[in-house]
């Protein structure tokens, strides 16, 4: 596989093929050959811990994701997407399930490589300086795979000694660790007897074990009950002083609660990569809003009908007299008061007055809308 | 190197904390034991010149053990880990694809070799019961075992790479026990060929039970020991290159 950029012509001088004492490393046939067809000139000095010497020095972003495409035989998982994350930040990563998150996660994990395009943490390229990057992330995968024979201690302190931890560190952030995760009551239990729940806790003790730079969670709340949820959140909010956190997620209230920034992927694009304030502004500009008012039908139709804001509505009967009224404004106009007042001047009985919130689902819809069109 | 040892003991704890563990060392007890009474019945009837541990081989139990136990060692290392997705978390931690291969290996000869101790048991009560200190020369039985160790590297090399190659322990075993009965099978092919060409005599280097047969009789022939380790790197260094391939574009 040659470069496509033309830095191969055949006229171009190419250094003499020396016998490189690196071949038997990790480094791709592809690799090679770039790397035999650049212009013949003075090598660079390569600088110590890294490779080739061509650490970009970009200290204000963790991750930095540019033209990524990852496909396997027959289908493309992910395909050309570009993102970066800054130091510090939360970022939730949306999406149906296929939508190439854990792919995405995976590739910045170092647990595969992408088929094209470059991938830097803290500066370091994923696939060439493999070994830095992964001494800088904790990832916790998809299913949260744990050794269930082992004790909770033992397997956080085996992880620890795989990742190079020293006896007194090791000691330390054990502690450290067990208490931030809850699990100082079942050090001693057998993995493979703790609830789901535990079990979770301790894929992400074993994430937070080095204190590392960048966290990769994917689907960490997954089948955990609400307080376990609520406690995870809390736990991975309280780490973004420190930390940058990459997380995915389908739940977009996790999503909106946890992160300061959310990309939602589809098909392995990204489709939209906003705060998520901005991305329920955006999705949800029509506003509806629902409200059960004790009402006659007829008279609160010709109400609607008269108010000039409201673009559509419509009516439902629910239990008693009360009648479900779902009403669609004009460019994003509030209407809750315009009902409440509506309801007082009339005297009606108001029960329920919500502006309705978009479902990650209908933000799907929404996104993923004009293309599924194309495809029908 | 704490991440190799940290490596090498969890896996050892594996073989350990799961009931396969003890299945193969129940088995093997077993087998070592009917060979033992075999031995004994063989020593009863007539007066011989052999090493005790040459009859002992003589009865056949050796390869049966070799050829069953080592496969199901071996194919959990990889396939195990890679099945219940521990082998991504274990990659994902800035050890080298070295370290991991070589501590696997280490664990899994070092549980095999403690399958065989119970053999070193039998030859004592042997030496114990016939009075004579010289039934059980200490050459004969070092030499013994430097050849179940060399020729169980070599096996557990080849189990490695088969555990490497798939994600399935079945599977895993199944190659394992191809490759290994293969090569085994391979000498009886050397020996009816006879010694005619070029041919059959590169294949009686090959002859794992005739160079089986000089270690349990107190010979050390160079040839086969370098036979059996330049094997053994030869396996190992294939695993290393299918575990590593994981991060080839």
């Amino acid at each position: 596989m040659l470069p496509a950029d033309g830095r191969a012509t055949p006229n171009q001088t190419k250094p003499p093929l020396k016998k490189s004492p690196t071949l038997f490393k990790t480094r791709s046939l592809s690799y090679l050959a770039e790397s035999l067809v650049l212009p013949a000139r003075p090598l660079p000095i390569p600088v110590k811990g890294s490779r080739l010497g061509c650490r970009y020095m970009s200290d204000n972003w963790m991750i930095e994701v540019a033209n990524l495409t990852k496909r396997y035989a027959g289908h493309t998982a992910v395909s050309n997407i570009s993102f970066s994350v800054a130091r510090g930040e939360i970022v939730g990563l949306l999406g149906p399930n296929g939508a190439g998150k854990s792919t995405t996660m995976r590739i910045l994990a170092c647990a595969q490589p992408g088929t094209s395009g470059t991938v830097r943490v803290a500066g370091l390229d994923v696939f060439l300086e493999s070994r830095e990057v992964r001494r800088r992330i904790g990832y916790m995968p998809e299913n949260n795979p744990l050794h269930p024979e082992m004790r909770v201690l033992e397997y956080l302190k085996f992880r620890a000694q795989l990742k190079g931890l020293g006896r007194a560190r090791t000691r330390d952030r054990l502690d450290v660790v067990t208490e931030q995760c809850g699990l100082k009551e079942v050090g001693r239990r057998i993995i493979g007897q703790l609830s789901k729940g535990y079990r979770q806790r301790v894929g992400l003790a074993d994430a937070l074990l080095h204190e590392p730079e960048l966290i990769i969670l994917d689907e960490p709340t997954i089948g955990l009950d609400p307080r376990q949820i609520r406690s995870v959140r809390q736990l991975i909010k309280s780490l973004a002083t420190r930390h940058t956190v990459l997380l995915s997620t389908h739940i977009l209230p996790e999503a909106e609660m946890t992160c300061s920034r959310m990309l939602i992927m589809y098909e392995g694009k990204i489709l939209a990569a906003d705060t998520p304030e901005n991305l329920q502004r955006l999705m949800s500009g029509n506003g509806q809003v629902v409200a059960e008012i004790a009402a006659p039908a007829a008279e609160l139709q010709e109400c609607c009908a008269q108010i000039p804001e409201i673009e559509q509505f419509e009516l439902s009967p629910v239990e008693g007299e009360y009648v479900r009224c779902a009403v669609t404004p004009r460019e994003g106009v509030d209407l809750r008061p315009q009902l409440f007042a509506l309801a007082r001047e009339r005297g009606w009985y108001l029960r329920e007055l919500t502006r309705s919130r978009h479902s990650l689902e209908d933000i799907y819809v929404q996104v993923t809308g004009p293309e599924e069109e194309e495809e029908g | 190197m704490r991440a190799y040892w940290a490596l090498t003991r969890r896996e050892l704890a594996g073989f350990f904390l799961s009931i396969t563990g003890y299945v193969i060392i129940a088995a093997t007890a077993f087998l070592l034991g009917l060979s033992f009474v075999i031995l004994l019945v063989n020593l009863q009837q007539e007066p011989t010149s052999m090493p005790v541990t040459e009859i002992f081989y003589m009865t056949q139990f050796f390869w049966l053990i070799l050829l069953l136990a080592v496969p199901v060692i071996t194919m959990r290392l990889f396939a195990l880990e890679k099945y219940s997705g521990t082998f991504e978390t274990l990659m994902t931690t800035p050890v080298s694809e070295v370290q991991v291969v070589t501590a696997k290996f280490t664990a899994a000869l070092v549980f095999y070799m403690i399958i065989w101790l119970p053999l070193l048991g039998c030859l004592l009560i042997v030496r114990h019961y016939s009075n004579q200190t010289s039934t059980l020369d200490p050459g004969a039985v070092g030499s013994t075992f430097l050849g179940i160790l060399l020729l169980g590297s070599l096996f557990i090399a080849l189990g490695c790479f088969a555990s490497s190659l798939t994600r399935s322990q079945g599977t895993a075993a199944m190659i394992s026990l191809a490759f290994t009965s293969s090569l085994f099978l391979l000498s009886f092919l050397a020996r009816r060929r006879g010694n005619s060409d070029w041919k059959s005599q590169t294949l009686a280097y090959l002859g794992l039970p005739d160079q089986m047969h000089d270690f349990v009789r107190g010979v050390v022939d160079t040839r086969p020991v370098v036979l059996y380790l330049s094997l053994t790197f030869l396996f190992l260094f294939l695993t290393l290159r299918v575990v590593e391939s994981r991060r080839w574009k």
